[in-house]
């Protein structure tokens, strides 16, 4: 018990105290932490998962200054109620190119980690302009503004190059392009063949909320389309020791 | 002046630290709660033994029970899976027209395809199924594109107007825009208006519905018929009804001339099993609005 009783040196010596925790948490973090950066069965490689389009980016960011996510969650967890209800459990390579991820812990609302393809563009926009004419029972709060909002893709890139710098493998031809991209995915009409050889066949090229002019709905919609449609759960199968 | 201490009616020894006279007794842990401290330990070492714990160099270590929640919420979806494989068989093997005469199937379809509309098809129509101004209500016996079992089958497994259907075969017309694109003018629209609305109710002006009629005959009647009946083979309403997808106001009426209307509806072979549409046709059939099957 020698070394038990040198504990009063720590006890009398606040400076030692704290130096002494520091080292303790340290070492908690180092094991807790750092494995999950290494770990084979942390980082699952999931084919189709591709970083959003300028659009897609767009309407996330509106998205998040919307604070949908304050209500929303964007996490279906492997339980087999939620696997039932919202579909296949979210896999950590789904929200890879999410900085920050908005998988939230509450919900008031529905979670919408696979909300994509489950509505028409429609009813989308009906449903922002006014929840409760589809919806009666729901408490959600009218975003029908952002039809009066026009947007241009002039600083997406700028956007694009920031994700970037945190890790998400935009290319320069994709950087390049943004702003091209960003009005051709929501104009049907368009030259859009760039987007889809940039992006691949999830990005949706649609008039996402019917106006001519391009709006922060068409962002949003767009963004709220793609949710969880990257990965093709018929052709992929997850590896269940993980 | 000093205290004296309370005398201990043991004698217990101290930690030896005095402050102003103050002492320190040095008493044991309560036992218990020394023992518990144990246990705790005794069972965290048994815990990374049995579960995933200590992360190695390439993974963790996967614990001896060999559990994971993938595999777990998987076994949990089979048990059920297997539960139910009996009645989905059934209900994909029987004639549509005969789940309603089988009443254990017919309980097993209702259940289930209660629990389909409530997850998939409530936030249009409703989770009673009474819809909202663009989506259909369900519960009335008015069918845009046919009541019978075979033909809500149809439309719930390839909707309406998407182009996402696999076969190609989702439910599609569409009405011209008679205001928008210039196929009209605007005084002939405001006149079949008056004349589409006089037919279920008061037109907005009367004098305008002789003129109405005739605008109605060269322009409407091909797709609406000629008594304004609708057609379910091109899901044409009948405009002689009082019943509105869109409203019935003037100006409802008004804008779905000028501008059309095109309500889409997913197709649901891409997200639902066989069973389970059936399922959720046989619910929607039973909900009141159901027809029987065409002779």
């Amino acid at each position: 018990m020698a070394l038990l009783d040198k504990h009063k040196i720590l006890e009398t010596n606040a400076t030692l105290l704290l130096v002494g925790s520091f080292l303790v948490v340290t070492v908690g973090g180092i094991v807790e932490i750092a494995p999950l950066f290494y770990l084979d069965n942390t980082i699952e490689d999931v084919e189709g998962v591709r970083p959003y389009s300028p659009l897609e980016l767009t309407g996330r960011d509106i998205y998040i200054r919307e604070g949908c996510y304050v209500c929303h969650s964007q996490m279906i967890r492997p339980m087999r109620d939620e696997v039932e209800r919202y579909g296949h459990y979210s896999l950590a390579a789904e929200s890879k190119y999410d900085h920050p991820f908005q998988w939230g812990s509450k919900r008031t609302g529905p979670d919408l980690a696979r909300v994509g393809g489950r509505y028409s563009d429609e009813w989308h926009v009906d449903h922002l302009i006014d929840p409760q004419s589809v919806v009666p029972e729901s408490v959600m709060p009218k975003y029908g503004y952002l039809l009066d909002r026009p947007i241009e893709g002039e600083h997406v890139g700028e956007l694009m190059a920031t994700h970037r710098m945190v890790g998400v493998p935009y290319t320069d031809e994709m950087l390049e392009a943004a702003a091209a991209d960003f009005a051709a995915q929501a104009d049907p009409d368009s030259d859009y063949d760039g987007l889809i050889e940039r992006y691949g066949d999830s990005a949706q090229v649609r008039n996402f909320d019917g106006q001519a002019q391009l709006t922060e709905m068409d962002a949003l919609v767009a963004y709220l389309q793609v949710l969880g449609t990257m990965v093709d759960f018929s052709t992929f199968q997850p590896d269940e020791s993980r | 002046m000093s205290k004296k201490p309370t005398t201990p009616e043991k004698d217990i020894p101290t930690t030896g630290h005095t402050w102003d006279g103050i002492q320190e007794y040095d008493n044991p842990m309560p036992r218990w709660w020394l023992w518990t401290f144990y246990a705790t330990i005794v069972w965290g070492i048994g815990y990374t033994i049995a579960y995933p714990a200590w992360p190695l160099v390439k993974g963790a270590t996967e614990g001896i029970l060999g559990y994971s929640t993938r595999a777990e919420v998987q076994a949990e979806i089979d048990s059920f899976d297997a539960a139910n494989e009996g009645m989905r068989q059934r209900l994909v093997e029987a004639d549509l027209n005969q789940i309603s005469t089988d009443p254990e199937l017919a309980s097993f379809a209702q259940n289930a395809g209660g629990a389909v509309f409530r997850t998939w098809c409530a936030q249009c129509h409703g989770s009673g199924a009474a819809g909202a101004k663009g989506y259909p209500n369900l519960l009335d016996d008015d069918w845009l594109w046919g009541g019978d079992m075979e033909a809500i089958h149809f439309t719930v497994t390839h909707g309406i107007r998407n182009e996402d259907d696999p076969d190609g075969e989702a439910r599609y017309s569409e009405m011209p825009r008679f205001g928008t694109d210039e196929l009209l003018e605007t005084e002939e629209i405001e006149q079949v208006v008056n004349y589409v609305l006089s037919l279920s109710g008061e037109p907005q002006d009367a004098s305008k519905v002789e003129a109405g009629k005739i605008v109605f005959e060269d322009n409407c009647a091909a797709c609406h018929g000629e008594a304004a009946e609708g057609d379910r083979e091109q899901g044409a309403p009948n405009l002689s009804d009082a019943i509105w997808l869109y409203g019935s106001s003037y100006a409802d009426v008004m804008d779905s001339v000028s501008s059309a209307r095109f309500g889409v509806m997913p197709n649901w072979n891409t997200r639902l099993s066989e069973a389970e549409i059936r399922a959720v046709s046989a619910y929607v059939h039973g909900l009141g609005g159901g027809e029987a099957a065409a002779e």
